[in-house]
């Protein structure tokens, strides 16, 4: 365990951001928080979480894939893609160090995603305990324990000092290399407890989530409240955008006139050309767009992954939904917890 | 806020309609969600009217008035506004809608609330002028006026244009509302500022759609950006040109029609003021062609769909506004 | 464009088919010249001009967008350009407000008679639009050579 004052965060900030490109959530000029990229002068926000989540940093919503080149009957293959390199997020919250988990089963499993894995290879995740957690968290719920996060390196605000404990080979060698002072891990215990008490009082922390997994299936696909859970669903992909472990892209192609870029961007479930591009019969009413997306989280990624969650409970589809419909209400709905 | 929900059994229980649109109570008093409710129960059980009542109820009736029965709804003044729009443009069937207007005195907006510093909110209750949230942290007092969603703090009007049957008192437009300030403000910009200002604020997009999907004027069965077929369909904005292409065509699309209800800027999880493109259309038309506000009659022409033999011409817009 | 170390704006010109098409033809008739990088798209009527045209102009490469029609009064549709003259002059009004340059935007009114008149258009407009340079503002960059 390390120790830092925090008013020598900046110049922490400014070693780290040698060491490789940093980025911190920070403010943007609306008040909302961003993962930016670190420059002298920029100061970490005080809200507890961004508008987008960290998956943005190695699954961006636009990325080039390849180039092809067209002159007269000749078409020339480009390579274009990115290549990273060494970078640093700071400030992971616990639920988003988690989602990167659920993220690491859908693209590093067979094909690996290469796209994903250079960049998942190059990041040293720190990350961050939550001192204020929001009545939209329900990370409990998922066994994530917002008190003590994961990711490379585990940060804490104790008062006026930040402590710093590395948990892989990556955090250990990045703490090495800085001029930090010594702490004793009990130190954070204090801390610790306290987030946990606040932990405790979250109003969906213990959401129950029993019967969501693979045995009940079908019982659960075809509950007839879908219909009214769905009914004012706009088809807006907000959730999907904001949500850390929505994972789903389209590839497309752009004609520049002079040949093709191909890219891929995320794609939202919620849309209705979902998934057009393999047949024209895709899921035709809202109805079922919403299911799949809930389904999806809640029963589809658990029976299939060992009963992980496709959920971090971050809670920011809470927040941005603009008809405050949600995978809380839609659990309490379809669950068996208290409705 | 009681007689609202009185209203609603006393609509279904005495036959009139036998369905009503509305809002359903959530967990923490604000996060209200559009419902229709069918029987006395449901409605008794989760029917709310409070300040959290923003969300416009009258896109929903697109749908919900080619359903078999007469439903009732519930109509704030800027939501009329945008009822009436709707039935002139033949997307309601008037017959199958028994409208409720009700008085607003402004409606709130959590996430300004978030702003203001009231974080873990879990439950708010109204107290006089003020709002009283309970948070994880204690309890906090916000003034109601500093809550108040974008477009109720420049209200254009707290008349109800269309009902069958009013709930308090109706209320008058307000000619004073300065709604077109901001507009006002860019304008006087130098091009530079206003790109730089425009810049910033579509560069945040991410292309949820939710503008357009909530926008009672966007009612098109498939939309061009949607359309694979168009040539323009994107499901990102890969470069700037495709934020400012998709929220020009977005605004052009619904300008003369656009009410000016504001769901657009309430929706944008990334606050942008998307509003201010929908109200520069507003003012321009109004200083070129007159005063018009769409859904205030079911007479008028918008003035897209309308012309006169001395209209300016386009080099107006060059004349104007000088070195600007 | 950069034709010969000189910059030579792109200018794409939309024209109604029955006025300013045929104006167009008309100036050519006449030997009467205008840039060569004038770019002439022929539309059945001004008001056939879907804003996003405009739009996916600049995106290809234009650093000018003109429209010409039938003189007000003349359509051959009779009302087609006054709709058109309303839905342009917001849409440059708009441009302007986005920090756009409204220079780039222009609409003239040609009829089949006025060759002479189109030629000045074009010369007029495309010295005004290289004044400005390089469309910046609009531009994809993935559509630049």
């Amino acid at each position: 365990m390390k120790k830092l004052s925090l008013s020598k965060l900046n110049e922490l900030f400014s070693a780290l951001s040698q060491k490789g490109e940093l980025y911190i959530p920070a403010d943007e000029k609306n008040g909302q928080a961003k993962f930016t990229l670190w420059q002298e002068g920029l100061s970490m926000t005080e809200n507890l979480n961004t508008v987008r989540s960290a998956k943005d940093l190695f699954f961006p919503q636009v990325e080039q894939m390849v180039d092809f080149k067209v002159s007269g009957k000749e078409i020339e293959i480009v390579e274009n893609r990115h290549t990273a390199e060494d970078f640093i997020i700071f400030g992971v919250r616990a639920c988003d160090a988690k989602s990167f988990e659920i993220l690491d089963r859908v693209f590093l499993s067979e094909p690996v995603d290469t796209f994903y894995k250079e960049r998942r290879d190059h990041a040293t995740v720190v990350t961050l305990a939550c001192d204020k957690p929001e009545e939209t968290c329900f990370c409990t719920a998922f066994g994530i324990d917002a008190s003590n996060p994961a990711g490379d390196v585990s940060a804490w605000k104790v008062g006026e000092e930040l402590y710093l404990r590395a948990n892989t080979e990556k955090g250990e060698k990045l703490l090495s290399s800085l001029n930090l002072e010594d702490a004793d891990e009990s130190a954070v215990e204090e801390t610790k407890a306290e987030i946990k008490k606040t932990l405790e009082k979250l109003p969906f922390g213990k959401l129950n989530l029993n019967g969501f997994d693979g045995e009940h299936l079908m019982e659960k696909f075809n509950r007839p409240e879908w219909a009214e859970l769905s009914e004012a669903c706009l088809g807006c992909g907000t959730c999907t955008f904001v949500c850390p472990t929505c994972q789903c892209y389209d590839v497309k192609d752009f004609d520049t006139g002079s040949g093709v870029q191909r890219y891929r961007c995320w794609d939202s479930c919620m849309y209705s050309d979902f998934t057009m591009m393999a047949h024209g019969t895709n899921r035709p009413t809202q109805k079922e767009r919403f299911r799949q997306r809930f389904m999806h989280k809640l029963v589809y990624f658990p029976s299939n992954n060992d009963g992980i969650y496709g959920c971090v409970g971050c809670g920011r589809c809470l927040q941005k939904c603009p008809i405050h419909m949600n995978i809380v209400k839609v659990a309490k709905t379809l669950g068996e917890g208290e409705k | 806020m009681q007689e609202v929900m009185k209203k609603a059994l006393e609509l279904l229980q005495n036959g009139t309609v036998s369905r009503i649109l509305g809002w359903k109570t959530g967990d923490f008093f604000y996060d209200l969600t559009p419902a229709v409710f069918e029987s006395a129960e449901e409605v008794e059980k989760d029917f709310v009217f409070s300040p959290f009542c923003g969300a416009n109820l009258s896109k929903y009736l697109i749908k919900e008035s080619r359903k078999e029965g007469k439903i009732a709804v519930f109509l704030k003044p800027c939501d009329s506004y945008s009822f009436v729009q709707l039935l002139k443009e033949h997307r309601i069937i008037r017959d199958n809608v028994y409208v409720v207007g009700v008085a607003c005195d402004g409606m709130c907006d959590i996430e300004k609330m978030k702003e203001l510093g009231v974080k873990g909110v879990t439950a708010v209750r109204e107290d006089g002028e003020n709002l009283v949230c309970e948070t994880l942290y204690g309890e906090k007092t916000v003034a109601r006026k500093d809550a108040l969603l974008e477009r109720c703090v420049s209200c254009k009007s707290k008349k109800v244009v269309m009902f069958d049957e009013m709930l308090g008192e109706n209320g008058e437009e307000n000619p004073e509302s300065h709604r077109f300030d901001k507009v006002a403000e860019l304008e006087a910009m130098t091009p530079d500022e206003r790109f730089a200002f425009w810049q910033n604020e579509l560069s945040r997009c991410i292309r949820c759609n939710a503008c357009r999907n909530v926008c009672p004027a966007c009612s098109c069965e498939k939309c061009v950006f949607d359309n694979a077929n168009s040539g323009i369909a994107n499901k990102a904005a890969v470069t700037s040109f495709e934020e400012q292409n998709f929220h020009i065509i977005r605004a052009f699309h619904v300008a003369s029609r656009c009410t000016d209800c504001g769901e657009c800027s309430r929706v944008c999880p990334q606050h942008i003021p998307l509003h201010l493109l929908n109200r520069k259309f507003i003012k321009d038309i109004n200083e070129l062609y007159g005063e018009y506000q769409a859904g205030a009659d079911m007479d008028t022409k918008p003035p897209l769909m309308n012309f006169t033999k001395d209209d300016c011409e386009p080099s107006i817009v060059h004349e104007r506004g000088g070195d600007k | 464009m950069q034709v010969n170390g000189e910059y030579k704006p792109t200018i794409v010109a939309f024209c109604c088919n029955w006025c300013s098409y045929a104006g167009a033809d008309l100036s050519g008739t006449n030997r009467l010249t205008y840039p060569d990088n004038v770019k002439i798209i022929r539309i059945p009527c001004s008001c056939r001009l879907n804003p996003m045209f405009i739009l996916r102009a600049f995106q290809r490469g234009a650093d000018g967008v003109i429209l010409c029609g039938c003189h007000p009064g003349d359509c051959h549709y009779t009302t087609g350009n006054y709709y058109a003259r309303r839905r342009m002059t917001l849409l440059f009004s708009m441009l302007d407000f986005l920090g756009i340059e409204r220079e780039r935007t222009r609409v003239e009114w040609v009829s089949a008679a006025e060759g002479a008149k189109f030629a000045a258009t074009m010369n007029e407009f495309t010295a005004q639009v290289a004044k400005l340079g390089e469309n910046k503002r609009l531009e994809d960059l993935r559509c630049k050579k």
